[in-house]
């Protein structure tokens, strides 16, 4: 996904200490993540969910599938 | 009415909540500091007396949620869970509501007597955030309280109700938690009953809340059972397994994922019921910063800039106090050398324990701007957005973007570098970056190679210098790979960080920040410095009878009198000269005489002893002996070769006595490695165990470091040998 693009979480990927963490973040199914941008060196990427901003390295964010909104 | 044994009120909350702030608020001064037991969490505790009571408020680590997978929510939940506070106050960013519940609802289920504080709701409100708060009370059935911490509204209310909470008999309701799926709960009920059967009165926990997390594979729950009833452990535990079967597969999912997600849905009905948002465009300051601190391009030289300016006010603005200090040490030591009779008493306080400690206490200045300068970073948010852009560089280590700063922080001093690794929250992260920081050549090895880079590569002494530094930077990144996938193995932790809002810092918090900080330097630093010094000073000073190869006094006595004959011969013109032949005599003649003092005693003997190790390195007896009372400071590696090659007082006098003395370009470039790798100083290695949090950590970074300095020595050495360089 690009910046300044929105998306809803349909399901969170990867081990099960990191979707926990990611899901105890508030990222859970149904929420909206907006792009607010990508770091200087493409990694890590910065997320606004549920009004505050959040930061997810870029392997990490690819374990959480959204839909275009 | 006084209680006799004082009221404990624990604070909880999301990191950037404003917990500290109230806490600060409600203590002041009166906080102590010191570690959680066995991690290098600081705990924070305070006592007051309010309204009455005796108060202890404990300031718990901010956490998101109370799963046990950080040690910062372990530490939060076993305060909880077995110190029992007789209050919980949840701190809520109102402005966060939603997120800040999920910790709210986890509370609510571990049967604690819990008031939650919506803090900062000013700044929600200019969000156009408003909060229904009786309608909130009414959902979770929990008294809630309006506080602004930065302004010091609402906390005399807080601590009434918490204080009226703690001395009612009020019982935690058992209504408005959150209801599971039907499946779970009936899982939960399974589990209830067959507890309810097994258990002793003595069990400490809600029932509900064991069978909770047993159903949520919670491994420190499962084995607090297996302790509390070892007799029915087994069979608990396998009804647990059998019940998370069932549910993964009729939900195709873990269940505490899918009960996480539950929570959520819960506090989402909540958020619609009590939360309004205003539809106007709000203006938010801090995303308008971000646009230009993190930005593609402007981000990275902004933050360079940053660093370098704490970096020349840290060494440049501190490098005056530092003088004032030094020469505040040195006038005590002359005036304690004044009062005192020559005696070995005299030279222990004088040049082992003063010069010592002062040696030491030299670095306070720079420690107290140097933490100034990182609290600013953390009160304001900064810390957030240096490890968000150096997340990626720092990763390729294996490490955590904000392992960066104590790296960085290393080339000035080692000991603060240390220290700021506190800043990371992974104990991993933290001893992976406390490991490395030694190689980060810090200033007091820079004296080192002027000398030894000034005697032997005259002309490229930069290059040889900065080629030296590089060394060091090639094997942290080395050393970083190969503890990540060897002792610190493990998944690396996941990069899940907020961004808080940028905020203007607070001077009173800044400055509890810097004091509590640098107030651990000078405690503990202070004692295992003093113990350091007086011992290189006894290896140093004794055997006090040497037989020297010389007679010293007499050979002295024999210079003062031939020159006392010559001068009373002599013209008056020849006078004056002859005078100073005769110092210049003497002094060549002392120094020979320390020198050889310095040969003979145990620190030279141990020397000797370990010359056979650094002569495959091309270091001499005199090199051992400097390198090891570099142990206490590095910089005094070049004051102890002063004395052993018994250099004079004037510029270039070691250099040219080290050239005279044999040794190679190569062997020099040898020990200068040597120098770079090698055990760190005393107060970095006491500020490594501090840190690491136990004495293993000190020991494999001391032999890891030492060993390390001598293999790439003697491949330099010889490698260099082999190929013909000498």
């Amino acid at each position: 996904m690009r910046e300044g693009q929105t998306g809803k979480v349909l399901q969170v990927g990867g081990n099960s200490m990191l979707r926990r963490r990611i899901f105890e973040m508030g990222i859970v199914k149904g929420t909206d993540l907006y792009i607010e941008k990508y770091a200087p060196l493409k990694d890590p990427m910065e997320l606004i969910v549920k009004g505050y901003h959040i930061s997810l390295r870029v392997e990490e964010a690819a374990q959480i599938s959204v839909e275009k909104v | 009415m006084t209680q006799p044994s004082p009221i404990t009120i624990a604070l909880t909350g999301n990191p950037n909540s404003g917990k500290t702030t109230i806490f600060n608020n409600i203590t002041g001064t009166r906080q102590k500091v010191g570690n959680w037991p066995g991690v290098t969490v600081a705990k924070k505790e305070g006592h007051v007396h309010k309204f009455g009571y005796d108060l202890k408020i404990v300031d718990l680590p901010g956490t998101y949620s109370l799963t046990p997978f950080s040690i910062e929510e372990i530490i939060a939940r076993n305060y909880i869970l077995d110190e029992r506070p007789d209050v919980v106050i949840d701190i809520i960013d109102s402005s966060n509501l939603e997120r800040s519940l999920y910790l709210a609802t986890q509370l609510r289920e571990l049967d604690c007597k819990v008031l939650f504080a919506l803090n900062m709701e000013d700044v929600a409100r200019t969000r156009g955030i408003k909060i229904d708060t009786s309608k909130l009370m009414a959902l979770l059935d929990v008294p809630v309280v309006f506080t602004v911490g930065n302004k010091n509204e609402g906390i005399d209310i807080l601590l009434k109700k918490a204080i009226e909470m703690a001395t009612s008999d009020f019982e935690p309701p058992k209504r408005r938690r959150v209801k599971y799926s039907k499946d779970i709960e009936a899982a939960i009920a399974t589990l209830q009953q067959s507890f309810q059967d097994k258990l002793s009165p003595s069990f400490p926990y809600n029932i509900r809340w064991t069978a909770i997390k047993l159903i949520e594979d919670d491994k420190i729950i499962k084995e607090r059972i297996c302790q509390k009833m070892p007799d029915h452990c087994q069979t608990i535990l396998t009804e647990t397994q059998l019940l998370r079967k069932n549910l993964s597969d009729r939900y195709d999912d873990d269940p505490e994922i899918i009960m996480t997600g539950e929570r959520y849905g819960f506090i989402s009905g909540i958020i619609k019921e009590v939360l309004t948002t205003s539809a106007e465009q709000r203006i938010d300051l801090s995303r308008n910063i971000d646009l230009i601190l993190t930005n593609r391009f402007l981000g990275f030289p902004i933050f360079i800039f940053f660093i370098w300016a704490m970096f020349q006010l840290t060494f440049s603005l501190g490098a005056y106090p530092m003088d004032w200090i030094e020469s505040g040490v040195s006038w005590i030591g002359a005036l304690v050398a004044s009062f005192l009779p020559d005696s070995l008493l005299k030279d222990l306080i004088v040049n082992g324990i003063i010069a010592g400690v002062g040696s030491v206490i030299i670095f306070l200045p720079n420690i107290l701007i140097l933490f100034f300068c990182i609290a600013i970073f953390e009160d304001t948010g900064y810390m957030a957005r240096a490890a968000f852009l150096m997340d990626k560089i720092m990763h390729l280590i294996g490490l955590h973007g904000k392992s960066f700063i104590p790296m960085l922080m290393g080339f000035g001093c080692n000991v603060p570098a240390i220290m700021a690794a506190r800043t990371l929250e992974s104990e991993k992260d933290r001893i992976l970056t406390i490991l490395i920081t030694p190689f980060m050549s810090c200033s007091a090895r820079l004296p080192v190679y002027i000398v030894l880079a000034g005697a032997f590569f005259a002309g490229n002494a930069g290059t040889v210098i900065f080629s030296i530094y590089l060394i060091g930077i090639i094997l942290s990144i080395i050393t970083g790979r190969l503890f990540r996938s060897t002792l610190l193995k493990g998944a690396d932790a996941p990069f899940v960080m907020e961004l808080p809002p940028y905020r203007a810092p607070m001077l009173k918090s800044l400055l509890i920040h810097m004091w509590d900080r640098s107030k651990m330097f000078l405690k503990k630093m202070g004692g295992i410095i003093l113990i350091g010094s007086v011992v290189v000073w006894i290896l140093s000073a004794f055997p006090r009878n040497i037989s020297y190869s010389v007679d010293y006094t007499a050979q002295i006595q024999a210079l003062n009198t031939s020159y006392r004959n010559k001068i009373n011969t002599a013209a008056a013109t020849e006078k004056n000269q002859l005078l100073q032949e005769q110092d210049a005599a003497l002094a060549k003649l002392l120094k020979a005489k320390k020198a050889e003092q310095a040969e003979r005693s145990f620190m030279g003997r141990i020397g000797k002893f370990f010359e056979p190790i650094f002569a495959p390195l091309g270091i001499n007896w005199r090199g051992s002996v400097a390198l090891l009372t570099g142990f206490v400071a590095k910089e005094i590696v070049v004051s102890t070769m002063g004395i052993l090659y018994a250099a004079g007082e004037e510029p270039d006098a070691l250099q040219n006595a080290l050239s005279a003395s044999g040794m190679t370009p190569l062997a020099a470039f040898a020990m200068m490695v040597f120098v770079l790798l090698y055990v760190p100083c005393l107060a970095t290695v006491e500020a490594i165990r501090r840190e690491a949090g136990s004495v293993k950590w000190m020991i494999i970074s001391i032999v890891y470091s030492t060993l390390l300095a001598w293999i790439v020595a003697f491949v330099v050495y010889q490698g260099g040998r082999l190929i013909g360089l000498n």
